[in-house]
């Protein structure tokens, strides 16, 4: 045993120490950006809050909540998006890049549907009624665009090399973009006003009932696709033929149908992300599904890839960080244009996390042929 | 080793003694992957109530048996006949319905979801929930440990307890004839002791049971009949007490399969 011991310390190499230094720095900044950031929030002249940044403000208890529910609303739709990633991962062991793509094809559809209507007058009369049936339709258009994808892009190259379906993947993105791009046109498409009640900050906290309503939402539609995943037969099938297709259908379960219900659910979850943007944020682009689809990787990354909870956490982690991060960090550090570097904050968490934990939050430790 | 040594009147007494259709059976059936031959005119027949054997070293077509048999590899001829259906054409599901399983080599238990997950998996395609539940007791009562860790994640347990709960898993789908891939392979001798007393243990409870297996002696000294495969053809065929004091098992088969 001792031996053993021994053997499993391997010598440190130069890319270990520049790891190692590398995570010390990143820590370092955050460390400091947080200490600027609360001596600026107890006296804004005191001397460490004015060497960081001459022109530090701090934020008042609002800002600082409305920044914090903000990234909660967004990450929540992050996490729903990576649900999507992290699911096929678990199945098919590669990342499916076109899954940002449903997710427009979600708020896309949303929007012609809420348009419709809008126009038949139902928008403003039943707004709630409305909601459901958008998302209905949204989530249904979302699977199976996501089902089709797989069966006409993804199956035919199962059992190839790893890179190929990850490569088909990004033409699948391209595809469906340019199919919006073609259908809907280049400008950007807005939804049909929302009521009152949505647009205005409610009493609760001063949230905005959109926020609100996202949350609300995007927890029920997690806590569905969880119960999905654990509780019934066909997440069970699910996460059999994820950790292992061979023996899964050794006990007869069929793993091609099993991949199918996979694909379906992530592109529901998408779909439904794509509504909540839509009520959020009131317009759409056929570009719309990129950042947002890299960034709900990342989360998916963050959160340890093929494990759902870390989909979520990861979701909710990256949101609140590029919404809170650059006032939080940056600002008490002296950088300039803070604002604009809410997604260089994004992807920082992503590399912070690898740095210090490579398999993410909650990731397990990939066996060795997966490491490639 | 060459095929003259094999007694053809040893051959005809085995079939002999088994007048009923085999359970299983494969009818000179020839398996190839790509290019390579892998199985040569394969002739196998298991009896309903046996505890059987198929010998073999590394590459010899061991495997390739067990995946045609299931339905994973396609013969390019012969017939795989189940209870005197012909099941060349049907998939693994339509045999693991009809009473084939397989307790794959390591187990390969899931190692991420409970104990009790891996159970109910074994009984995927079954719908008389009354009788899982009977037969989940049955599990119990042959493997009292694995209800003490009915909760726990499999990948948690012991090897003894994995090889109780592969075993376990097999058995949920209620099969007519329990197919055991290299039970002895990368466990502890002792494991391997107690894990063939587990596979005496269900046989004596009524089980039909094909194993595969290097470890020659081991395998006979529990077997009725057994088969020698080199390189994908069948080169013995004989019971057990026979194959043990074959002269070519013992000088060259034997010779390399035994580790101790």
């Amino acid at each position: 045993m001792i031996g053993k011991a021994l053997r499993r310390k391997a010598p440190r190499t130069g890319v270990d120490w520049f790891l190692t230094v590398m995570r010390v720095a990143a820590l370092t900044v955050v460390a400091v950006g947080l200490l600027a950031f609360i001596a600026q929030e107890i006296d804004t002249n005191n001397p460490f809050a004015r060497w960081a940044n001459p022109d530090a403000t701090g934020l008042t208890r609002a800002q600082f909540q409305g920044l914090i529910v903000s990234g909660v609303a967004q990450g929540a739709m992050y996490g729903l998006i990576a649900l999507g990633y992290s699911m096929v991962y678990g199945v098919l062991g590669f990342i499916n890049f076109a899954h940002g793509e449903v997710f427009m094809v979600g708020a896309m559809t949303g929007m012609i549907t809420s348009t419709k209507l809008a126009d038949a007058g139902m928008w403003e009369s039943n707004f709630i009624g409305s909601l459901v049936l958008i998302v209905f339709v949204s989530v249904i258009v979302c699977a199976l665009t996501a089902v089709i994808m797989e069966r006409v892009a993804y199956r035919p190259l199962r059992g190839s090399p790893r890179l190929i379906p990850l490569i088909t993947s990004i033409g699948v993105s391209f595809f469906l973009q340019n199919v919006s791009l073609v259908l809907l046109g280049p400008a950007a498409k807005a939804y049909p006003d929302v009521p009152d009640w949505v647009k205005s900050k409610h009493t609760f906290l001063e949230i905005e009932g959109a926020k609100i309503l996202v949350i609300v939402v995007a927890a029920a539609s997690m806590v569905c696709l969880w119960y999905v995943v654990e509780r019934t037969k066909s997440g069970k099938a699910m996460r059999a033929v994820a950790e292992d297709a061979e023996i899964a259908a050794l006990m007869g379960i069929n793993v091609n149908r099993t991949i199918v219900k996979v694909f379906a659910l992530g592109g529901a979850m998408a779909g439904m992300a794509g509504i909540l943007w839509g009520i959020l944020f009131r317009s759409v682009v056929h570009t719309t599904g990129f950042l947002p689809g890299i960034k709900a990787f990342s989360a998916a990354v963050v959160g340890g890839i093929g494990h759902l909870g870390g989909a979520m956490t990861g979701g909710l982690s990256i949101g609140v960080a590029e919404s809170v991060g650059p006032l939080l960090i940056l600002e008490p550090l002296g950088v300039s244009g803070v604002s604009q570097l809410r997604d260089a904050v994004a992807f920082a968490v992503l590399i912070g996390v690898l740095l210090l934990r490579p398999n993410g939050l909650f990731g397990e430790r990939l066996p060795s042929e997966d490491r490639t | 080793m060459s095929e003259a040594h094999l007694e053809p009147d040893a051959a005809a007494t085995n079939s002999e003694d088994h007048p009923a259709t085999p359970l299983l059976e494969m009818r000179s059936v020839n398996a190839h992957y790509g290019a390579v031959h892998a199985l040569i005119d394969v002739d196998l027949a298991i009896y309903e109530g046996e505890l059987v054997c198929l010998l073999g070293g590394n590459a010899s077509g061991k495997s390739t048996t067990l995946k045609t048999l299931l339905g994973m590899l396609k013969p390019t001829s012969g017939e795989v006949v189940l209870d005197g259906e012909v099941v060349n054409d049907q998939p693994t599901s339509y045999r693991v319905a009809r009473g084939v399983t397989m307790v794959p080599e390591n187990r390969r238990l899931f190692k991420r979801l409970t104990v009790r997950e891996n159970l109910d998996l074994g009984a995927y395609l079954r719908t008389d929930s009354d009788q899982i539940a009977a037969d989940m007791e049955r599990v119990f009562e042959l493997f009292p440990r694995v209800k003490e860790r009915l909760n726990q994640k499999a990948g948690t347990l012991s090897g003894g307890e994995q090889q109780m709960v592969a075993i376990g898993r097999a058995l949920m789908s209620n099969p007519r004839v329990l197919l055991m891939d290299e039970p002895s392979m990368g466990l502890a001798p002792a494991l391997v002791q107690q894990n063939f007393e587990l596979i005496q243990q269900i046989h004596r409870a009524g089980m039909t049971v094909f194993m595969v297996e290097q470890n020659a002696n081991m395998a006979l000294s529990i077997a009725d009949r057994g088969w020698v495969l080199q390189t994908g053809r069948v080169v013995l065929d004989d019971t057990a007490q026979n194959l043990l004091a074959h002269p070519d098992l013992q000088a060259s088969y034997l010779g390399t399969a035994e580790q101790q």
